[in-house]
């Protein structure tokens, strides 16, 4: 099966329209960057905490937006399919992170819980806690357990409590019977014990501003010397305005990418770093593929104008171009689509990648390299009836443009 | 030919089995097999659940004890040398930037001895620099190596701390390393399996700071009583605490210590429980011998006045001074077993020599953590699948040979991971899927290669061999690139960008080795065996 044979599309031709969509695109990242008062980062850039709740039912947001009069809730993601809710609050400095997350635990045990019945709430409870709090009981309740036995029976209660669909929840002890070990002894222990808030934790998170800084600082950093090695890679292999088409290309695809984070209201943090650093690798990969094909054929073709070259190197790897961004667009589909949430972000940094990296190998790279050799072409002959392009002359370039070459 | 194609064959099998040991090591039934899985794979805290915690070492308190030591040792010099001085301090700082600032001030020495008390701190104080703020007021600083060398010196003694508190409480994995630039002084803790920070900040004791002070009074019955009996207020230089209750019977106990102690946890070498020659439980412990010839000179002159040893401003044990103890001691007449032990964890595991605070916390619940890894390998496992078959329509025979070295490279990762005893995050599964991203991209090249050749007319064999060494160096290049990125970021990067760096490193040296010699392998040994080939399945 084959799906491009000897395909001849004019693709430098109609670069134009895809320059506009990007500068399109740029201008409304930015612009959405700019209404929002500046790009959304996630706490791990931009300090503050984050606690992540899961509920039994649909989250009552309005009972937990009053519930905490002391500190500000900033920020929910109401996620109703799985019953999570996502409770932000902005820190000002270093020594608030342990005071806060009590606040935040201690409201959420009064607003939903029962903290004065005197029981532990199994939901939230770890399991040292819940081997210390059964073990007088179960020896009074005539239920006689060795430590090693009783550290096996918590291990494999909260193991059940917290494989799915449980996920960390629970709404009756008695659903605990199917656990290997457990007898009617040790539920009405459980009874007697323990309670089970509608609610469970599964995730804080806290990052002091300075290290929210810090990290920013650190992540942008360790890019830029990324891309400057990359370009002086590419300038030893090729020639240098190479290395900087390929880069362009690639900090043009990680602006969009970040464009796109804020007008779809998505907070960008460290795993969306990794992301950018991934679909940065995928377009480079892209790119380097296109040069070196044009490298190839510029080599046994030195009469051909460049953008014909250009042209039938694109053609040529068209093929492979479709085949492997469409294979990489259907595996991060996938994880766009199953992999959960802590994956979410991840996937779409790299759904947006994939497609803008992609046609910013043809469209961005390779015409920056043209309008440089147009350019120098030009300057070295100065009657040569080459007009050379430039941005804003996109009728001018297109009139202008020398005959292809059609083999 | 032929011979070479068997060596080449030969190396192919070593490596899948020395990667499969790797992975699976030699499991004995299927649970086993499981369980050998997720020993050698271990899962980093984003996927697995755990505690991770970032700590701030302030430094700047080991650089003030240092300098408010130094301080003691002059003040007794100088009475030697019969130099006199009016005022001596060290100023206050509070926050880590500023522990450069910190400096010993000495005012008010005579213009006559001026000399006298030059010579003496650069024989007796080599670490510091003397500055003169006019005739008679000084100040000293630490050099700028000294004050280096002492910053490393304090973080690198509260990891050894902190690893050896979590250490007493038989955690199976933990790890506790400096963080961050040089300069940033922090430490990254991190807890697989505790989920419960709280419990977890129990363990580091985020702020224990040891110290032995003299007893001024006490023992009070409540705080009130206490400041009763100085008509509501404390005697300048002393602070209250309160001692760590014996049991619930036991009720409250103050005592009035003196707010600068003796000795601190800095000079605490060493603690061990044991039992005397009556067979009574006692605590002894070693000193440096720097806080050894203070402490001799404190006990000698105070016998039969009390000691309180308090960590974290509570007393865990008071004592009465029997004789001039100088660099090893004992705290004698302990009730039982456990109190010794106890106070000698307390006496080892209490010298952190800088204050900790966090600046980053993170826990994540084991069931989220489940849920990602069930959504993760879902997700990854139907992404992989819809690659092999579009593989295998688009390439048809030629596409097993694309399958096959997808799945060498992806085991042989998952090995490295092993052997390296590296831990999978999420960072790392970028680096994954970016691997996965190009071996594909390599096969394919590959095999347009091959068409491109196969429709100029070219035999199959000839077609195979131009194809692979046409595509070889647009492999090396994309592959060379990326990997000089990687180099960049493990370098300039933090945690997670490294994790992703290492991962896609090896995922792309894997990647040559099964995308172009594996493939080749596979195609040349269709294509032997005297078989002339008219049609590739491709």
């Amino acid at each position: 099966m084959e799906l491009f044979k000897n395909t001849n599309y004019d693709f430098l031709g109609k670069k134009w329209p895809f320059i506009i969509a990007s500068l399109v695109l740029t201008v409304a990242g930015f612009g959405s960057i700019a209404m929002r008062g500046g790009i959304k980062y996630g706490i791990d850039f931009k300090g503050g905490a984050l606690m992540t709740v899961k509920f039994a039912g649909p989250p009552p947001l309005e009972k937990i937006r009053s519930m905490m009069p002391g500190i500000s809730v900033q920020n929910f993601t109401g996620a109703q399919a799985s019953n999570e809710v996502e409770i932000g609050i902005e820190l000002q400095e270093e020594r608030q992170l342990s005071t806060n997350r009590q606040k935040m635990e201690n409201a959420l045990a009064t607003t939903f819980g029962r903290p004065n019945s005197g029981k532990l709430d199994f939901n939230n409870a770890s399991q040292q806690a819940v081997i210390d709090r059964l073990r007088e009981p179960l020896a009074r309740n005539g239920v006689a357990m060795s430590e090693p036995q009783l550290q096996k029976l918590a291990a494999d209660l909260l193991n059940f409590r917290n494989t799915p669909p449980r996920s960390g929840l629970i709404a009756d002890f008695n659903q605990l019977s199917s656990v290997p070990g457990v007898n009617s002894g040790i539920i009405n222990t459980l009874k007697q014990e323990c309670d089970l808030a509608p609610y469970t934790v599964i995730k804080t998170e806290m990052v002091g501003p300075k290290v929210g800084a810090e990290l920013r600082t650190k992540a942008v950093l360790a890019t830029l010397y990324a891309l400057a090695g990359m370009l002086a890679y590419i300038a030893f292999r090729f020639e240098w305005i190479y290395g900087l088409g390929a880069v362009i290309a690639v900090f043009h695809d990680t602006l969009i990418t970040i464009g796109l984070f804020s007008i779809f209201g998505e907070a960008i943090d460290m795993t969306v770093i990794a992301a950018l650093l991934t679909l940065v690798g995928y377009s480079m990969n892209d790119t380097i593929v296109i040069f070196d094909r044009i490298r190839e054929n510029l080599k046994v073709s030195r009469r051909e104008p460049l953008e014909s070259v250009m042209n039938r190197s694109v053609n040529q790897t068209l093929s492979r171009t479709v085949m492997t961004s469409g294979l990489t667009f259907l595996t991060i589909i996938a994880l766009f689509l199953f992999g959960g949430r802590v994956l979410h972000a991840f996937s779409f940094a790299l759904v947006c990648g994939v497609i803008v990296g992609t046609y910013s190998s043809v469209f961005i790279a390779s015409p920056i390299v043209l309008f440089w050799h147009n350019y120098t072409d030009q300057r070295k002959k100065p009657r040569a009836p080459v007009v050379a392009a430039s941005p804003s002359q996109p009728e001018a370039s297109a009139r202008t443009r020398p005959t292809r070459v059609v083999k | 030919m032929k011979k070479n194609l068997t060596a080449r064959v030969v190396v192919i099998v070593l490596t899948i089995l020395i990667c499969l040991i790797g992975i699976i090591d030699f499991p004995k039934s299927g649970a086993d097999l499981k369980k050998n899985i997720s020993d050698n794979i271990r899962l980093g805290l984003d996927l697995k659940g755990g505690t991770h915690l970032v700590m701030q070492v302030h430094v700047e308190d080991a650089v003030k004890a240092d300098a408010e030591q130094s301080a003691e040792r002059l003040k007794e010099d100088l009475k030697k040398q019969n130099i006199t001085w009016n005022g001596m301090d060290v100023n206050e700082v509070t926050r880590v930037e500023d522990a450069d600032q910190i400096a010993l001030s000495v005012k008010g020495v005579p213009a006559n001895q001026s000399s006298a008390f030059r010579s003496l701190v650069a024989e007796r104080y080599p670490g510091y620099v003397l500055t003169a703020q006019n005739s008679t007021d000084y100040t000293m600083k630490l050099k700028a190596s000294e004050l280096l060398d002492l910053k490393a010196d304090t973080v690198k003694r509260a990891v050894d701390t902190i690893g050896n508190r979590i250490d007493e409480l038989g955690l199976a994995e933990k790890s506790v390393q400096p963080y961050g630039s040089g300069t940033t002084y922090q430490i990254l803790i991190q807890l697989p399996g505790v989920d419960d920070p709280a419990r977890a900040k129990e363990l580091i004791g985020t702020a224990a700071v040891l110290e032995i002070a003299d007893v001024k009074d006490g023992p009070y019955a409540s705080r009130d009583a206490a400041l009763g009996q100085h008509g509501g207020v404390l005697p300048l230089g002393t602070k209250l605490v309160r001692s760590k209750p014996r049991g619930p019977s036991e009720g409250e106990q103050w005592y009035l210590v003196n707010k600068s102690p003796v000795i601190t946890g800095r000079e605490m070498r060493n603690a061990r429980a044991g039992q005397d020659d009556m067979r009574k439980w006692e605590t002894s412990f070693n000193l440096s011998p720097d806080g050894g010839k203070r402490f001799g000179r404190y006990t000698e002159a105070n016998i039969g006045n009390k000691l309180a040893v308090v960590l974290d401003g509570q007393a865990v044990s008071v004592a009465t001074i029997n004789s001039k103890i100088e660099d090893s001691g004992r705290i004698t007449g302990l009730g039982t077993e456990e109190e010794a032990v106890d106070l000698s964890r307390y006496l080892r595991s209490g010298s952190l020599p800088a204050h900790v605070e966090t600046n980053e916390e993170r826990s994540i619940g084991p069931s989220l953590g489940a849920d990602s890894i069930s959504e993760g390998i879902n997700a990854g496992v139907a992404g992989l699948l819809a690659v092999v078959v579009v593989m295998l329509v688009y390439y048809r025979r030629s596409g097993v040979n694309a399958v096959l070295a997808l799945i060498l490279n992806t085991v042989i990762l998952l090995a490295a991971v092993s052997y390296f005893h590296a831990v999978l995050t999420l960072p790392g599964i970028a680096g994954i899927i970016l691997t996965i991203g190009m071996a594909v991209d390599s096969n394919v090249l590959i095999f347009e290669r091959i068409r491109e050749e196969l429709r100029s007319g070219k035999t199959v064999i000839a077609a195979v061999d131009n194809g692979f060494n046409k595509a070889w160096w647009t492999i090396v290049d994309t592959h060379v690139t990326t990997v000089v990125s990687c180099a960049f970021l493990f370098l300039f990067g933090e945690g997670p960008v490294r994790g992703f760096a290492v991962t896609l490193t090896i995922g792309l040296i894997a990647n040559i080795f099964t995308a172009v010699f594996v493939s080749k392998t596979i195609f040349d040994y269709e294509l032997s065996g005297g078989r002339q080939l008219q049609e590739l399945s491709i």
